[in-house]
């Protein structure tokens, strides 16, 4: 390999490099939001309200 | 802020293209590109096998150069219309400059090595200005990021956002400019200074460049407003 074809080469790598290790924070990020989605979910299930005293009632037979 | 009752921003419209059509162009044109920078393209008969840099180095500074126009158009947006995602858009555009920005630098560097011997020549006005450019747009983070959220943040960043533009004709036209410059030039007054293949291979990477800028931007812009909105659920559920 000459010098030239060395540098080109490295040129080039540094460049896929450089969007990889974008492409790696952003991966990070998204497990991050992951994270945080499935917190905010548990926090909703939580917050969901009693059922309505109506529903609460055993179902009568009438008749 | 009790649950119920909070206002959540509305949601961004759907863009026509979706991205994984945008992820999958911008590997098709990138690897199309490869294919022409290796084996199609012939050496430059200046400057040998080195001068392949360029098909890369040049697409990836117009990208910068374009991601920073976008960035002061959508401050423009912001200051004019009140336009509530263009904050975020006009920062998202500044991001993706600094990142091509960077690669500018690096993929310059490496080539000046090569044709002149130096990683870096302060004589030269056209890499200085870019560098200049470059900074600039980086110390936008640094005020930003020193600001608290709101209004006023929104309304530096666009301002200082839009006095960078200014720089980009400057760095622009300082290589067509300088009297005594060892930078080539690739495009004159009468067209570009190639034809045939080097020509064919320019023009699918500069596509390429700029097709993958605008993925990464749509992505960037994605991950952004989710988190934004993630954020405002926290509070309503606090």
């Amino acid at each position: 390999m000459t010098t030239a074809e060395t540098y080109v080469t490295a040129a080039y790598c540094a460049v896929f490099a450089i969007v990889l290790v974008y492409v790696l924070i952003i991966a990070l990020k998204v497990q991050r939001l992951e994270r945080e989605v499935d917190e905010l979910a548990g926090r909703a299930a939580a917050h969901e309200p009693d059922p309505e005293p109506d529903e609460r009632r055993e179902p009568a037979v009438v008749g | 802020m009790s649950p119920g009752t909070a206002q959540l921003t509305p949601v961004a419209p759907r863009s026509r293209i979706s991205l994984p059509a945008l992820a999958a162009a911008s590997l098709v044109l990138v690897t199309l590109a490869l294919v022409l920078v290796f084996f199609v393209a012939p050496n430059d008969a200046d400057q040998g096998f080195s001068q392949r840099i360029f098909y890369f180095h040049v697409s990836i500074a117009i990208t910068a150069y374009a991601c920073f126009g976008l960035g002061a158009w959508k401050a423009l947006l912001h200051l004019w219309k009140r336009d509530p995602r263009a904050d975020l858009e006009s920062y998202v555009a500044v991001h993706q400059g600094v990142i091509f920005g960077s690669l500018v630098l690096i993929t310059g560097s490496i080539w000046a090595k090569i044709s002149w011997g130096h990683w870096w020549l302060w004589s030269e006005d056209q890499l200085v200005l870019f560098l200049v450019l470059f900074l600039f747009y980086a110390a936008y983070f640094m005020l930003r990021y020193s600001v608290d959220p709101g209004p006023q943040r929104a309304n530096f960043s666009a301002v200082y956002a839009l006095f960078g533009v200014v720089l980009i004709p400057v760095s622009f036209m300082a290589i067509r400019l300088a009297k005594q410059a060892i930078h080539p030039v690739v495009f004159t007054r009468h067209g570009p200074n190639f034809g045939g293949w080097i020509l064919v291979t320019y023009c699918v990477a500069q596509v390429a460049m700029l097709v993958l800028a605008y993925t990464l931007y749509r992505i960037e812009l994605a991950g952004k407003r989710v988190d934004a909105r993630v954020r405002e659920l926290k509070e309503v559920l606090a």
